[in-house]
């Protein structure tokens, strides 16, 4: 039981940082460029993302048994589908404000690699609940990573973090950060520093390693 | 203002200042992963026009001509990922049968075109700006157009970049994300132009 526990915190984790989407693997990058303006739309998205994560790795790994091997993409994608517009409604019905700045990117989810890839890779060869675990795990790692992304883009674009001014009112807000070309530059640095960071510790690793 | 001036002005817009890729970020995914050489990016961009312009005019038809009279739209999402998974099932097999040539080229770009978000990009932006049936198609042909240039831009940047002096951190993404940056600042500068 304890192992099981370990195991399934393990799972967690890896989606969160080991593996986490959008740093580790690079995964879903136009949500990930396209909808960080700011901190609360990447938090929305985010949990948008999580919630068809955890659905269809769910019903993916129920079903894993029932769907022939040659026609399993086309399922999940109808099984993602499903989800997508249950948010898709939800969101439209109860969180108008945010849909509408999210706009096309909600029907998007669908054709997000993050999805697709841990139905293919995780779900349908994986348990239930390991496959819930895994999908929660994937989901809160890209929304820490819009966040991240989210609230850097906020602070230099418009002054603000979550909507809250925090630079003070002598601060001119840097607009290129919240257009187009901001995206791809925080995304880009950003990943590069984390880069280093890891290489940093690795290094740090293997030079204990060697000593031992 | 007559029709044609319309037309034309609807269609640099597309390609130029409301590109996919740099103001849009739709296809982002083939934008980064396809765009180490010149020539597979050039076939990726002339199979996603191939596949854009068809899926608008089939997503086009199948909203208005099935899923409205039913009044099912809630379904739009399903609907056309079905349309462009069967559609770039069909193109796959008629190139096989017809142009076998052009099918060795873009074989292994096709299946990869069902999960590029600009196409679905596109049937929805269709949709939900009310475009009619000949500025869906021209949407979809010309904003692939938009994504063919982008893409071919960032093979040759990429190509160039090979051969830098990058940091070792930055090395991969990172720096195509940069350059995709720097491009995109470029591309503001049309966006006085329409």
């Amino acid at each position: 039981m304890i192992k099981e526990r370990k195991s399934l915190g393990k799972i967690f984790l890896n989606g969160v940082i080991t593996e986490n989407p959008t740093f580790r693997l690079v995964l879903g990058a136009c949500p990930t460029l396209a909808v960080t303006t700011s901190a609360v739309n990447g938090i929305g998205m985010g949990a948008a993302a999580t919630f068809v994560l955890v659905g269809s790795n769910v019903v993916v790994s129920m079903l894993r048994k029932f769907i022939p091997d040659n026609v399993r993409i086309p399922a999940f994608i109808v099984i993602i589908c499903t989800f997508v517009t249950m948010v898709q409604l939800f969101m439209q019905a109860y969180l108008p404000s945010l849909y509408e700045s999210l706009g096309i990117f909600i029907p998007l989810i669908v054709v997000n690699c993050i999805i697709l890839a841990r139905a293919e890779a995780f779900a349908s060869k994986n348990p239930v609940l390991a496959s819930a675990v895994d999908g929660l795990g994937m989901g809160v790692g890209f929304t820490l990573a819009l966040t991240l992304i989210g609230m850097i883009r906020e602070l230099i674009g418009s002054g603000t973090l979550f909507g809250l001014n925090v630079m003070g009112a002598g601060y001119e807000p840097m607009l290129l950060f919240v257009l187009a070309s901001g995206g791809f530059l925080t995304f880009g640095i950003l990943l590069g520093v984390i880069n280093a960071i890891t290489a940093y510790f690795q290094r740090d690793k293997h030079s204990e390693g060697g000593r031992a | 203002m007559n029709e044609i001036t319309k037309m034309l002005l609807f269609m640099v817009s597309c390609v130029l200042t409301n590109n996919f890729i740099f103001s849009k970020f739709l296809g982002c995914c083939p934008f980064l992963g396809v765009s180490n050489k010149v020539e597979t990016a050039a076939s990726m961009g002339l199979a996603v026009t191939f596949v854009m312009t068809i899926a608008s005019l089939f997503s086009y038809m199948v909203y208005h001509w099935l899923l409205v009279p039913l009044k099912i739209t809630f379904m739009q999402t399903i609907a056309f990922i079905l349309v462009i998974a069967a559609l770039v099932q069909f193109v796959e097999m008629f190139l096989k049968k017809a142009s076998p040539s052009l099918h060795g080229a873009l074989g292994i770009y096709l299946p990869l075109i069902t999960t590029n978000c600009a196409v679905l990009g596109v049937a929805t932006l269709n949709v939900s700006e009310n475009y009619n049936l000949i500025y869906s198609v021209l949407n979809g042909a010309f904003s692939a157009i938009g994504f063919l240039v982008a893409i071919v831009l960032m093979a040759g940047v990429r190509e160039r970049l090979e051969n830098a002096k990058i940091p070792e951190c930055m090395k991969g993404f990172p720096i195509s994300l940069v350059s995709a940056g720097l491009m995109a600042i470029a591309f503001m500068g049309f966006s006085g132009l329409v």
